[in-house]
């Protein structure tokens, strides 16, 4: 009787071949990496290089579908490297680059995909057509995976322009918003797959649409997508942690508005019957607002660390750190008034889409509104 | 006491411990917060007096908005928010870690039925021999299990993710640490003192020596925030820490010795690295340490973190010719200056400060340029990210002064030692401005075929020379007119316009001639006027630099195109040395740089106190966000099994794991 059970059966039992294949590919490019340019990394770089190997195999265990994107992605990046032959100038002449995978051709086709995707859920949303809103995930999917192309060869095409001035693209405000788009669509998209759901995306794709158009914008009017050496102040190895830790927060936090949207809309009965159920809504709410929470705590705290080291003190109440409190604060109020007194509804959901706004402010307000010691995205 | 009504140190306790309270702490602080970023803060107070005028300056000052974050009530709100979180978890710790352990194995049967998750079944199966089984399924889906035999069967108590209870420990004593941390860091111990009356902010501008011992920090001291600015070869013993409207004086356990400061730059012009080469002495001078510290690089000696902050001019000894530039000669004299000191020029117009603020090496200037939009596939895609920095140039190096008149009046000059080209043509610049928010206006010198501002000057002295007047008339009266009208009345009508005009224009420049013109000629035939006048000015212009050259011995002037525009580039730049501001022009000629590195100075003690809490924070969130608590009890009877389970937070997650196991009851009693 009790192998009807279904007992679980430990983790490393589980894994099938793809797992460990996934892992050994991981393993074997960081590794090939720390052989090939560990003269340039210092002690932390390679820690963290290092440590990259297990978290990326988890998360892929975690995660089946990141396997696949993480492969087609490397292989894209390193087929779009082999490309240049060491010559930016290469991306105006070869094909493939100067269309498709240079880093801002992929990115704009990334913007493109994104767009396409945002009007196709709406679209499957609005006639119930489960395929159409399929193909709809599959294009956020191609967004993601183009977007992440678009990242790594930037990141070499840095290092082309001048061996002192490569650096990993998360520097600038051009850069994050990149990976804004990115990490809240692949939180979406896990959602998406936990829950069966995909009828969020119409909502979720619209801040990432607007992302988007930030991104048009600066870079079309401000010429923004150029690439610059960074400033002292930003050459620390703390930046390939404090950053993406941030942004996971970010995303997390926008989702968690826009499903307050939908939930809101939801509850007065707009869409209702083509929408998950409130308990459903309410429930990812409830764990992206979790994710971001944990993670920006963590990424503040990583920021003070690195702030300690560069600014002479853990804490200077400069704007930047004062509004990530203040986002910080937000969010902790959110989890005591949901967790402890077990509150839900749209109090909840408006708070949440109220939080966007804070959050944005600490993003890009106080680049553009307030001056401080964090000034390196400006407007 | 009436039994009825609680005490008020109850009520205050079941305040603080109350979640409202706490949420209402969560929201002042962040509100709170929000002033400090939105106020510049720790800004000399004459910017805020400026800004808000007297009346408001008063209040703000009075409710500490200059430095909001060390202001009492600030600090107030931050003890109550430790002082709630400190309750709560005296409250909450013994019956958590109750809860923790216990597996409630003392729930009655009645109780099991009155749960809203509960699931039963019959079975044939022997209450022992279930319970086994059970035992084996729970302990698989990681709960701890405690078989409990009762009088006509078995109970089951098991639970799972008691460690999210032990996330609520940690992460709130975290919150605790995290403040005591920041505390300690903070500036109470110098609060206390100044309101003792042992220690004293410093407002006065005077020498660090001269500071007395009440508005001196001890070595000692455990916190402190300072900064010190270092010129090469020298060294500091204390740091500064801005206070208020003034500073205090940290004396240093050691000495700070600057050998060095560089700055390195990448092609672009934009800065790489920061560098200083410092060295430690103890008190009595032996040499304790040389290090490299660099922007995310600091040293730390001692408790005392050194960190590269800033950098400045220390002191550039430059040379410098000055030019007289009213006087009707072109001879320079020679002057001395180093930065950050101040000299004194003595002339005719009376007595002048010279203030010399700052010089600059390098200036890298944005000399315009649209970048060009190709019409190709790249464009289309935002172009390229490779960055187009042709339009950025280094145009060499640059000093500030400024020169105060004896009325105390001061305006600011920056000088470039190096020409510039502007439309094709070569110029020395120097800029001026009225206060430090204005835009530098410039005045363009106009360089020679020998690349000196020295033709333009002998120029400019030939026609401020009322003596060469009546010369330059002649001579310009003779190549105006031909031959056969020389000495008649219209040569003399000639010679007097453009003595005339010549004399009018050493007395203002342009603006004299407009007003001339304005004054004495009818409107309809001013701008035909204007046009004449301009001609006899460049045309004698062009005679007075003959003979210029000729006095100081040099070849005459070509009449060529360059020779027109230097002598029209230096009728505008006279015109403009009217409104220039200064009597006198300073020509760079040699720099002896001397840099200075900004250094800031921290001990802080709390830092691994808050690292501490830091990490207990992030330990405690995962666990009270990611660890689910949850308990089962599986009551077994012979014949029958109730389920029941139960948990803090109902989530789908959580019906979804009682759907399992009440399947899984079903399989095992089948």
């Amino acid at each position: 009787m009790e192998l009807a059970l279904n007992q679980p059966t430990p983790l490393l039992k589980r894994l099938s071949w793809f797992d460990w294949l996934f892992a050994a590919v991981v393993a074997t490019g960081s590794l090939f990496a720390l052989s090939r340019f560990g003269d340039y990394m210092d002690i932390y770089e390679k820690a963290i290089l290092l440590a990259a190997i297990p978290s990326l195999a988890v998360f892929g265990w975690f995660w089946k579908q990141v396997r696949p994107l993480f492969i087609v992605v490397g292989a894209i990046s390193l087929f779009a490297i082999s490309q240049y032959q060491g010559n930016l100038a290469r991306m105006e002449e070869a094909f493939f680059l100067k269309y498709l995978i240079s880093s801002q051709a992929a990115i704009m086709w990334m913007c493109a995909l994104f767009g396409l995707a945002t009007l196709t859920y709406w679209a499957g949303l609005l006639a119930r057509s489960e395929f159409t809103m399929k193909t709809a995930s599959a294009m956020t999917w191609s967004a993601v995976a183009l977007g992440f192309v678009g990242l790594m060869v930037r990141w070499y095409e840095s290092y082309l322009i001048g061996a002192d001035v490569g650096h990993i693209p998360v520097s600038n405000l051009y850069e994050v918003f990149v990976l804004f788009c990115l990490i809240t669509a692949m939180l979406y998209l896990y959602y998406e797959a936990r829950y069966q759901t995909r009828q969020m995306g119409a909502f979720v794709l619209l801040v990432i649409s607007a992302a988007v158009g930030f991104i048009l914008w600066y870079s079309f009017d401000r010429g923004a997508h150029e690439i610059q050496p960074l400033v002292p102040a930003l050459k620390s190895w703390w930046m390939k942690l404090h950053v993406p830790a941030n942004f996971i927060g970010y995303g997390s936090f926008s989702l968690s508005a826009m499903l307050g949207v939908g939930y809101l809309l939801a509850a007065r009965g707009i869409l209702a019957s083509r929408l998950p159920t409130l308990e459903v809504i309410d429930d990812m709410m409830y764990k992206a607002i979790a994710i971001g929470f944990a993670f920006f705590t963590i990424a503040t705290i990583l920021g003070a660390m690195w702030a300690a080291e560069a600014w002479g003190g853990y804490w200077s109440w400069d704007p930047k750190e004062t509004w990530a409190l203040i986002v910080w604060l937000n969010y902790a109020a959110w989890l005591h008034i949901r967790l402890v007194k077990g509150l839900r509804g749209p109090m909840l959901a408006w708070w949440a889409v109220v939080g966007l706004f804070v959050t944005v402010f600490a993003f890009i307000g106080v680049n553009m509104f307030l001056s401080g010691l964090h000034s390196y995205g400006t407007l | 006491m009436n039994p009825a009504s609680p005490s008020f140190g109850k009520s205050l306790f079941e305040l603080l411990s109350s979640m409202r309270f706490a949420i209402s702490l969560l929201s002042i602080l962040a509100v709170a917060s929000i002033i400090g970023t939105v106020l510049k803060q720790a800004e000399p107070y004459s910017n805020y007096f400026i800004q808000l005028g007297p009346f408001w300056f008063q209040v703000f000052e009075k409710l500490g908005l200059y430095d909001v974050y060390h202001a009492a009530w600030f600090l107030l709100i931050l003890t109550f928010l430790v002082a709630s979180v400190s309750v709560c978890i005296t409250r909450n710790a013994p019956n958590f870690a109750r809860e923790m352990k216990s597996f409630r194995e003392h729930v009655s049967e009645q109780s099991l039925n009155a749960f809203k998750h509960r699931h039963e079944a019959a079975t044939a199966h022997p209450p022992e021999a279930l319970a086994a089984s059970a035992q084996r399924y729970l302990e698989g889906q990681g709960y701890k299990v405690k078989s409990l035999p009762r009088e006509d069967g078995v109970l089951l108590a098991a639970k799972a993710g008691s460690w999210n209870r032990l996330g609520y420990f940690l992460a709130h004593s975290a919150i605790v640490l995290i403040c005591i941390g920041g505390l300690m860091d903070g500036n109470l111990v110098f609060k206390v003192q100044q309101v003792l009356g042992t220690k004293k902010i410093e407002t006065r501008d005077i020498p660090q020596s001269q500071v007395p011992a009440i508005s001196r920090l001890s070595p000692s001291n455990p916190s402190f925030r300072g900064s010190v600015q270092i010129p090469e070869g020298s060294s500091a013993d204390v740091a500064f820490l801005n206070v208020a409207d003034g500073y205090l004086v940290q004396d240093l356990p050691f000495t700070v010795a600057l050998k060095k400061f560089r700055i390195e730059h990448y092609t672009t012009g934009q800065p790489k690295s920061f560098e200083s080469d410092i060295e430690l002495f103890d008190r009595s001078g032996k040499k304790i340490r040389e290090a490299t510290i660099a922007v995310n690089h600091p040293l730390i000696h001692d408790g005392v973190a050194i960190y590269q902050a800033s950098f400045a001019d220390g002191g550039t000894r430059l040379t410098l010719r000055g030019w007289n530039l009213f006087a009707p000669t072109a001879s320079a004299f020679p002057v001395e200056g180093v930065v950050h000191q101040s000299a004194t020029l003595t002339s005719a117009a009376g007595d002048h400060t010279l203030e010399f603020i700052d010089f600059r090496p390098f200036n890298i200037e944005n000399m315009g340029g649209e970048i060009e939009k190709s019409g190709d596939a790249m464009s289309v895609l935002g172009g390229s990210p490779i960055s187009d920095k042709k339009h950025l140039r280094n145009v060499g190096p640059s000093f500030q002064f400024k020169l105060r008149d004896a009325r105390g009046q001061a305006r600011e000059f920056s000088n470039y030692m190096l020409p510039l080209e502007l439309d094709g043509r070569w110029y020395l610049m120097s800029g001026v401005r009225e206060s430090p928010n204005e835009a530098f206006r410039y005045l363009r010198m106009p360089l020679d075929a020998g690349g000196n501002i020295d033709s333009f000057m002998r120029l400019r002295g030939a026609l401020l020379n009322a003596e060469l007047r009546p010369e330059i008339a002649a001579r310009f009266a003779r190549q105006a007119l031909p031959q056969n009208a020389w000495g008649t009345e219209i040569e003399d009508k000639l010679k007097f316009s453009a003595t005339q005009v010549l004399a009018l224009f050493a007395e203002g420049g342009f603006q004299s001639l407009g007003r001339f013109i304005e004054e004495k000629v009818p409107t309809a035939e001013g701008e035909k006027a204007a046009g004449t006048y301009l001609r006899i000015l460049e045309l004698a212009a062009f005679e007075a630099l003959q003979i210029a050259n000729r006095q100081d011995g040099l070849p005459a002037p070509k009449g060529d195109d360059a020779t027109g525009w230097l002598v029209r580039d230096t009728l505008n730049s006279m015109s403009d040395m009217f409104v220039y501001g200064a009597p006198i022009y300073l020509q760079l000629t040699q720099y002896d740089e001397v840099k200075a590195s900004g250094l800031q100075l921290t001990r802080s003690p709390g830092k691994m106190v808050v690292y501490f809490g830091s990490f207990l924070l992030t330990l405690g969130v995962f666990f009270m966000l990611f660890v689910r608590e949850r308990r089962v009890w599986l009551c077994i009877k012979p014949g029958h099994a109730l389920l029941a389970m139960s948990s803090a937070k109902h989530t789908i997650d959580f019906e979804k794991e009682f759907t399992q196991h009440a399947q899984a009851l079903d399989t095992l009693t089948k």
